[in-house]
């Protein structure tokens, strides 16, 4: 059985392949899934039920015929498209942050592991930067920056860094004590060839598990930050965004509130579930270590 | 002993070192002129100058970090741009309501981890087990704000028992009495428990499990003591460690959740105060709650550290 067919082979693999699958396919055909223009407000459709429609205003003055699937907000916004919208960003966001996360924390590990002389300083900056809790620093690191979505990818990456760094390091340790990396020292071959040729390659499969929870937890950040009214701007389309604004009238509408979330838990437990899976088969060493 | 312990102590200072540069730095990252901001729209070149002075803006970064630091070691986190008060006065207004929030959650979170964990241990694939990694893949994955909205709805609008949202003071001249506390406190520590559940529970199941494979456990059970003791006496107090080790690093935890869980039911504590002040661009109240989060969190684990002497006796440094 080749890796592949072992993969899908196992059911946890198979159930978060499934799900994201469909939430990106959501996410890349939002504009013919039946949804409006996002952002478009309509007074005379505010806070309706689920499955009312009607003439439904567009930004450019021209009306259309709309069934809201999920009901309205206290803005006159049609929910569903929002929603639907909404996988763009808050799947964008976690892609890009496992990506930051990884390369950064994957080029400051090979550093820690492969040169001593760096490793020691290093190291105790990133125990410094592990012992501010992961939200928090977020949080800081937005008011600091400003909101737009790059400031928002790179302040839920860094406090992802330093468990990166760390995994990294680890595996470099003991990759560089191996014989092939010894023959190609020995063969006087330039170090970052035996860096990103010799060792990468070997700490791939750790790496990319890591990512996939890295991508979990930035897509769950991402909706808290903008929960809490710290994340991107209020006007743009995400889950968290959406809760947010649903969240001073939920004792009256607490759809505004549940039904992001609808979307938003099965998207990060496939996530969760891919990982776990993923690290199952790519990786059984680090599986036993993580047990 | 008295080694280690000096040893251990030293080793959080380079920790602290690097959290105070970072949380220093935040500050100095952020747009704008803190003394522009402090000296208010009618003020003049001249006013904003002498405000760049007494705060020390005019010095080097070095010498500005030091003059903080200073600062901080004696008690003084500064002063709040928006409601012009000591940082440190805001913060101890706030402590009690996030002190209650965590304490209660920690322990709600311990009365139901560790025995669901070690019986999912005892009974290992039975229902229960296969139920707790069902559910703690998905406290994982549910945001915080999401439990606490589900169970004020079921709770406190569909059911009617609890209130809605609030918070009722145990000291000062509004204290209510603790039942009144409680309630309004029952449904947040459920909330913020949630998580802390998956995180221990897996752990005390995972290290349960490991302790019953032990020689110990079979002689203690030829001897004929019963199944309770052997779990409780023999299982669990050998799994002690790992489970408070869990129990520290979770704090990380706890302590984005009370910022979550406080907004969703409107407490007034630590935590709605940093998104009150991050929403005001506030940092010197940022600086000092990160400061003070972060403190608290390496602290409690140096704790955390010092109590393996005394559960496990097997330990000497």
């Amino acid at each position: 059985m080749n890796n592949l067919q072992r993969l899908w082979a196992n059911g946890s693999v198979k159930f978060g392949v499934v799900v994201l699958g469909t939430m990106i396919l959501v996410a890349l055909l939002a504009p013919f899934l039946g949804t409006v223009d996002p952002s478009a407000m309509d007074s005379n459709f505010i806070n309706k039920a689920v499955g009312v429609s009607g003439q439904f205003a567009l930004l450019d003055g021209s009306t259309v015929q709309q069934t809201f699937w999920l009901g309205t907000d206290s803005f006159g916004r049609d929910l569903y498209s929002r929603v639907v919208y909404g996988a763009r960003v808050s799947l964008g966001v976690g892609a890009c942050t496992a990506v930051l996360a990884l390369v950064l924390g994957g080029g400051m590990g090979m550093l820690a592991g492969y040169f001593r002389t760096v490793d020691a300083v290093l190291m105790r900056f990133m125990d410094g930067l592990m012992a501010i809790p992961a939200i928090l620093l977020a949080i800081a690191l937005v008011a600091a920056l400003g909101a737009t979505i790059s400031t928002v990818v790179v302040a839920i990456a860094i406090p992802e860094v330093p468990r990166v760094t760390r995994l990294v390091r680890s595996l470099v340790l003991s990759l560089r004590e191996e014989p092939f990396v010894e023959a190609a020292r020995a063969l006087a071959t330039p170090t970052h060839i035996i860096l990103f040729r010799h060792i990468l390659p070997n700490a791939l499969a750790p790496l990319i598990v890591q990512g996939t929870f890295v991508a979990a937890s930035a897509v769950l950040t991402e909706a808290i930050l903008s929960f809490l009214g710290l994340g991107l701007p209020p006007d743009i389309p995400t889950w968290g965004n959406i809760m947010a604004e649903g969240r001073v009238q939920f004792s009256q509408y607490p759809g505004n509130v549940l039904y992001p979330a609808l979307f938003l838990v099965p998207t990060v437990l496939a996530v969760n579930l891919l990982g776990d899976g993923l690290r199952d088969v790519l990786d059984p060493k680090f599986a036993r270590r993580g047990a | 002993m008295l080694q280690f312990l000096l040893r251990r102590i030293l080793a959080v200072l380079p920790v602290l070192f690097v959290v105070s540069l970072v949380v220093f730095l935040i500050l100095r990252l952020a747009p704008g002129d803190p003394a522009a901001v402090i000296a208010g729209n009618s003020a003049t070149n001249e006013d904003i100058a002498k405000i760049q002075v007494q705060l020390g803006l005019d010095r080097s970064i070095p010498v500005q970090y030091g003059i903080w630091m200073g600062n901080v070691f004696q008690g003084d986190l500064g002063f709040s741009y928006y409601l012009n008060k000591p940082v440190t006065e805001l913060i101890a207004q706030r402590v009690e309501p996030t002190l209650s929030l965590a304490f209660g959650t920690v322990i709600l979170a311990l009365l139901i981890a560790v025995p669901l964990g070690t019986v999912a241990a005892w009974r290992m694939g039975g229902w229960l087990d296969r139920l707790l990694s069902g559910f703690s893949v998905a406290g994982f994955s549910v945001p915080v704000f999401v439990i606490g909205y589900l169970l004020i709805y079921l709770f406190a609008i569909r059911l009617e028992w609890l209130p809605v949202q609030g918070y009722k003071s145990l000291s000062g001249p509004s204290a209510a009495g603790p039942w009144a506390w409680m309630r309004q406190l029952i449904l947040p520590w459920m909330t913020l428990a949630m998580i802390y559940v998956a995180l221990i529970a897996r752990v005390t199941r995972a290290s349960v499990s490991e302790a019953l494979t032990e020689d110990y456990i079979r002689t203690a059970r030829a001897k004929g003591i019963s199944e309770t003791a052997v779990l409780l006496r023999h299982a669990l107090a050998n799994a002690a460690v790992p489970i408070v080790t869990v129990v520290g690093i979770g704090i990380a935890l706890l302590i984005g959740g009370v910022v979550v869980t406080e907004t969703v039911y409107a407490i007034p504590g630590l935590g709605s105060l940093t998104v009150d002040a991050v929403l005001n661009r506030d940092f010197p109240v940022i600086q000092g709650l990160v400061l003070l989060f972060s403190v608290s969190y390496v602290l409690i684990n140096l704790l955390v550290d010092l109590s393996y002497l005394v559960l496990d006796p097997r330990i000497r440094y």
